[in-house]
């Protein structure tokens, strides 16, 4: 009997904190979306939920700046830092993972620490690097800035995924008189698709997320990517930021992250342990 | 060589990609021979690439740092020798943003990793809904961090926020407090943020490691009638230590070089500024190229010299 109440309690307690842990996860994403809803005085009061629902937020996001433009050039810029980076990852990866030479094991440690460089470190040469190539306020500049903190991550993920492949495939292909080039694309390429799929999609979110070189590498409105155009809404006066915007542009850009994550959850779980890729 | 399983994701000891040694036999042979050229042609577009857009950029940074460039005119500059650097050491500012970043470096990792083990305690006990909460938790890390930023700057607002209505309604505070911007609170309002956005990916990568851990150990345990506590300190603990280690390593470089959360929820204040902020303020806002240089080329010493440390203590190895 007694045992029966002290697991009844235990169980309790563990579903107590289960619910702690879901109200602190997605209670501040769930405040935004109500936030979000409201308007006018509404937004002044803590109601935990929107009693008028209303869409004029996320109206006056898109009126009030090009905040459309905004999320095309984050589309543009992630978009081609992926694609870049995973067409210069693959080959090297290949070499990496699949071949012994001289000079292997450093370069892979130079990929590492270079994947964990504060990127302030290298603002001032970029910034320079940037305005000698003419790419200040224009996206190509951010796609090369980008590419410092993609194509290492990339490079190291898919080395780790490259490595796993059993090499009787790669066998049989020598075997069969097969170039370097040919084991590529005919056999790893088909076979490495989920993998290009998870690092491609770990990349993006990271190149979608990206702030300091955004904001220092971009001047004018029409070039800024989502986070900067959303640190960077301001209302009237300092003092009243419109909040109702502000949060509404956050749900805007987070959606299709979440879903996203939801639907490729094992994916970047996978992809997370192989990288330890930043948060 | 590690083994692909769909369900639980594999060991975190950093990988060693090891290539199979299917040339070691017929070393020298043409095969062999043809195969190196190869992987060194492979290699060579993104050895470029990295080249241009790390390797000058950090060389460039370092030696702006010697001179006294500014932002309007990159092109004339003079040599100064070690000068930014002196001025440097002698600023109180730039030694309140060192002392800011290590303070919230360390608590928020540390924070960071007892969460984020409780957290994969959680998931990895059997109950319904598990995938749920594990989806649930990935929620923070999904979400961008100037959005989060943003969240909770809204959240933590001193007339309107949800935080003082909820902290007033238990009780907890007695008037509205102004998190972000007063200087006793504003280091830990950004140190919540960070905790609540990166222990997920703790979480994980905990989870990860539990889910590989023998069942047996744990049968023999409950046979013995060993105390869970007991379980958790003498066995779970030391045998998913490496990858914790590993985790805590990602996680403190990631926060030593913390730069847009504290910049958009307390923008330049010096009771929050980073080493980054630092940095960037001189760099871009003052125009002061060379001495923001100098903050910066010191954060990436101070990164690698804590990293070096870091890895030879934990014995973090990179090739198996």
């Amino acid at each position: 009997m007694k045992l029966h109440t002290r697991r009844a309690a235990g169980r309790m307690a563990f579903y107590l904190l289960v619910a702690v842990i879901a109200f602190y996860t997605v209670f501040p994403f769930y405040w935004a979306v109500v936030s979000s809803l409201k308007t006018g005085s509404a937004l002044f009061n803590t109601n935990f939920l929107p009693v008028h629902p209303a869409w004029k937020n996320y109206v006056a996001v898109f009126t009030q700046q090009p905040f459309g433009r905004n999320i095309l050039n984050s589309v543009i810029v992630a978009s081609s830092t992926v694609a870049i980076s995973l067409a210069l990852a693959v080959t090297a990866s290949y070499a990496l993972g699949r071949i012994r030479f001289r000079g292997r094991s450093t370069l892979l440690l130079v990929i590492l620490a270079v994947s964990m460089f504060p990127q302030v470190a290298v603002l001032s040469g970029m910034f320079q690097l940037i305005r000698a190539l003419g790419l200040y306020n224009n996206l190509l500049g951010l796609i090369l800035s980008y590419m410092i903190m993609a194509l290492p991550f990339t490079v190291w993920v898919l080395t780790t995924f490259m490595r796993e492949l059993p090499r009787e495939l790669e066998e049989a292909a020598m075997v069969d008189g097969a170039s370097p080039w040919q084991i590529i694309t005919r056999v790893f390429m088909p076979l490495m698709g989920p993998a290009m799929v998870t690092t491609g999609l770990l990349a993006f979110i990271a190149a979608w997320n990206e702030f300091l070189f955004a904001l220092t590498f971009t001047l004018t409105d029409n070039m800024r990517t989502v986070p900067v155009a959303i640190a960077l809404i301001s209302g009237a006066s300092s003092f009243e930021l419109p909040w109702g915007r502000i949060m509404a542009a956050s749900v805007i850009v987070t959606v299709p992250l979440i879903v996203l994550v939801l639907i490729f959850q094992r994916r970047i779980v996978s992809g997370l342990t192989a990288g330890a890729v930043k948060g | 060589m590690r083994s692909v399983d769909k369900e639980s994701p594999d060991s975190v000891i950093i990988p060693a990609p090891e290539p199979p040694q299917n040339d070691g036999d017929c070393r020298g042979s043409t095969l062999t021979r043809q195969r190196r050229r190869a992987a060194y042609l492979f290699i060579a577009p993104m050895l470029i690439v990295l080249a241009l857009v790390a390797g000058y950029p950090l060389l460039r940074t370092m030696f702006f740092a010697l001179t006294d460039a500014r932002l309007s005119n990159l092109s004339t500059y003079h040599f100064v020798g070690l000068a930014n650097f002196t001025e440097l050491v002698r600023d109180p500012v730039w030694w309140q943003a060192v002392w800011n970043t290590v303070v919230f470096s360390v608590v928020s990792v540390a924070l960071e990793t007892v969460l984020g083990v409780a957290i994969a305690l959680t998931l990895n006990a059997h109950m319904p809904g598990r995938g749920l909460l594990r989806a649930a938790v990935l929620i923070p890390w999904a979400i961008p961090t100037v959005v989060s930023a943003k969240m909770w700057g809204w959240m933590y607002n001193d007339m309107y926020g949800v935080i003082n209505a909820i902290f007033m309604a238990v009780g907890l505070i007695s008037h509205p407090l102004a998190w972000t911007a007063n200087p006793h609170l504003a280091l830990g309002a950004v140190i919540a943020v960070d905790v609540w956005k990166t222990t997920p990916f703790v979480a994980l990568l905990a989870l990860a490691a539990l889910q590989l851990l023998p069942t047996e150990i744990y049968e023999a345990a409950k046979v013995d009638g060993i105390h869970p506590v007991k379980v958790f300190f003498k066995v779970t603990l030391p045998l998913i230590a490496p990858a914790l280690m590993v985790a805590v390593i990602f996680r403190l470089l990631d926060a030593l070089r913390i730069f847009d959360l504290i910049y958009v929820l307390t923008s330049n204040s010096r009771g929050t500024m980073s080493m980054s902020v630092y940095a960037r303020q001189q760099l871009v806002d003052f125009q002061n190229v060379g001495y923001g240089s100098a903050a910066a080329t010191l954060l990436f010493l101070i990164i690698a010299v804590i990293t070096v440390v870091f890895i030879t203590v934990g014995r973090v190895r990179f090739d198996k």
